[in-house]
């Protein structure tokens, strides 16, 4: 019995000992916490995307009540967050530019040619380190497994055909799923951008030509169609990029790529001539 | 001259990490930057250092005469956990940007093997209060040194062409075993 009562003495000093000695040091090394920093962390989505960059929602509250984050660095939250978190931050919100996320991959299954039959463990990643990456013969393209439709918590991305579809009504732009796909196949872009090539193969023309019916064969008649004076259309890699920013969604490189990779969609209101948008 | 034998014996010889395979986590888990990584084992010596020196004196001067002995286990942990706590604190107070590189692992030196392995291993070889301290600073300075190689190697195997399957963890942990093989050789110095 008397030995119970020491053990339970002995160890219950100690605790106490250590327990005062914690106390004494969290006074002395405390860390002013900025109460502005709760504040914002309500305010945000709570959904620990990530898309801001920082780990978490906590991550970037802080940052934000630093003043090392814009008040707009959640893009899942958007122009309505910004504006509440720049109402505690005494800042003004400003123009916050919509994006969403894009596919660079139109070969569905009529349009891009099959290695084999794919019969392993149904996700893009498993598929992804499979010869060749997969079935599909471009190393490059889609596997239609659907990683990226998996982790969307906005059910903003679908598996059409073969391929990954985003719905930009739905999309955030929060960026999970650009971490999900093991082809590195999705970008955030400007929602405003109308005219995106949609592909990613680097190969030659020819081996594009070979396993796909509408890959980028780097052939460059775009960027001579570009009317810009420094093109906002580069082939680098066997493979276009669009400079969104300078892009003028005039749709002339659309109109003459003739794998017809280039997407472009005309101005929903009133469908304008390219002409109209030379300017 | 016994002092030197120890913390060169634990240091190199009985390496913790490379040898015994104590403390692994933070091991593959801190050591992407050296920087962090030093910051990381300047804070596992801190720990072990200290906790041998205090772990000792409760265990000669309390659990011995009480006959106690029995626990410890748990009164060592507590030491242990305490100090990761305090040291938590500090390097929160005196150098942040430290404390979000360390993350979670800080924490974790809590229930890093490692440390409590260390203390225990003063106990068993019946260590003095001076020889627990020599043995603990040594056996930190074997993770240190552990961690440092390791973080140096990494950084720059990072932009080497590694076949695509080793990219990432494989890479290290065939990295580790290399390192292994090669703090065997110093079993034959003592």
């Amino acid at each position: 019995m008397t030995g119970f009562i020491i053990a339970a003495v002995v160890v219950g000093a100690i605790g106490i000992a250590l327990g005062i000695f914690l106390t004494y040091s969290s006074k002395k090394f405390e860390v002013p916490v900025d109460e502005r920093e709760a504040e914002v962390r309500e305010v945000l989505p709570g959904s620990n995307c990530g898309a801001c960059g920082y780990p978490g929602c906590d991550g970037a509250a802080a940052a934000i009540a630093k003043g090392e984050a814009p008040v707009t660095a959640c893009p899942v939250g958007g122009a309505s967050t910004a504006e509440i978190i720049a109402g505690i931050m005494g800042a003004e919100a400003g123009e916050m530019e919509k994006t969403t996320a894009f596919v660079k991959c139109m070969g569905d299954c009529e349009k891009a040619k099959s290695n084999y039959e794919y019969t392993g463990i149904k996700t893009c990643a498993a598929a992804s380190v499979a010869p060749g990456g997969g079935a599909k013969a471009c190393s490059y393209g889609c596997d239609g497994f659907g990683d990226c439709v998996a982790v969307c918590e906005y059910d903003a991305i679908h598996i059409v055909n073969g391929i990954a579809v985003v719905d930009p009504e739905k999309c955030t732009s929060c960026g999970l799923c650009v971490k999900a796909c093991p082809n590195a196949l999705i970008e955030i872009i400007p929602a405003k951008a109308r005219t995106k090539v949609a592909c990613a193969s680097k190969e030659f023309g020819k081996d594009v030509k070979e396993v796909c019916s509408t890959g980028c064969i780097g052939c460059k008649i775009c960027e001579k169609q570009c009317p810009l004076p420094e093109t906002a259309i580069v082939v680098t890699d066997n493979i276009a990029h669009i400079d969104y920013d300078r892009c003028i969604n005039c749709g002339k490189c659309a109109a003459k790529c003739p794998t017809k990779v280039i997407q472009f969609e005309p101005r929903k209101p009133k469908a304008e001539k390219p002409a109209a948008e030379q300017a | 001259m016994n002092l030197i034998l120890i913390i060169v014996s634990a240091a190199f010889v009985n390496n913790v990490v490379l040898s015994q395979f104590l403390g692994l986590c933070p091991f593959l888990g801190v050591s992407k930057r050296i920087k962090t990584s030093t910051g990381m084992g300047g804070a596992v010596i801190a720990v072990i250092t200290i906790s041998s020196a205090i772990c000792s004196l409760l265990y000669q001067f309390v659990l011995v005469p009480l006959d106690l002995t029995y626990l410890n286990t748990i009164v060592f942990i507590l030491v242990i956990a305490s100090l990761v706590q305090f040291l938590e604190m500090y390097i929160k107070k005196s150098n942040p940007k430290l404390y979000e590189s360390l993350g979670v692992y800080l924490p974790l030196i809590t229930t890093n093997c490692a440390v409590l392995g260390a203390v225990l291993t003063n106990v068993q070889k019946d260590y003095n209060f001076i020889e627990s301290v020599a043995s603990g600073f040594g056996t930190s300075l074997g993770f240190a040194i552990a961690l440092l190689l390791m973080a140096s190697i990494r950084e720059r195997i990072e932009g080497n062409d590694i076949p695509l399957s080793f990219r990432g963890m494989p890479i290290v942990l065939i990295t580790a075993g290399l390192m292994s093989i090669a703090f065997i050789g110093f079993s034959g110095v003592l």
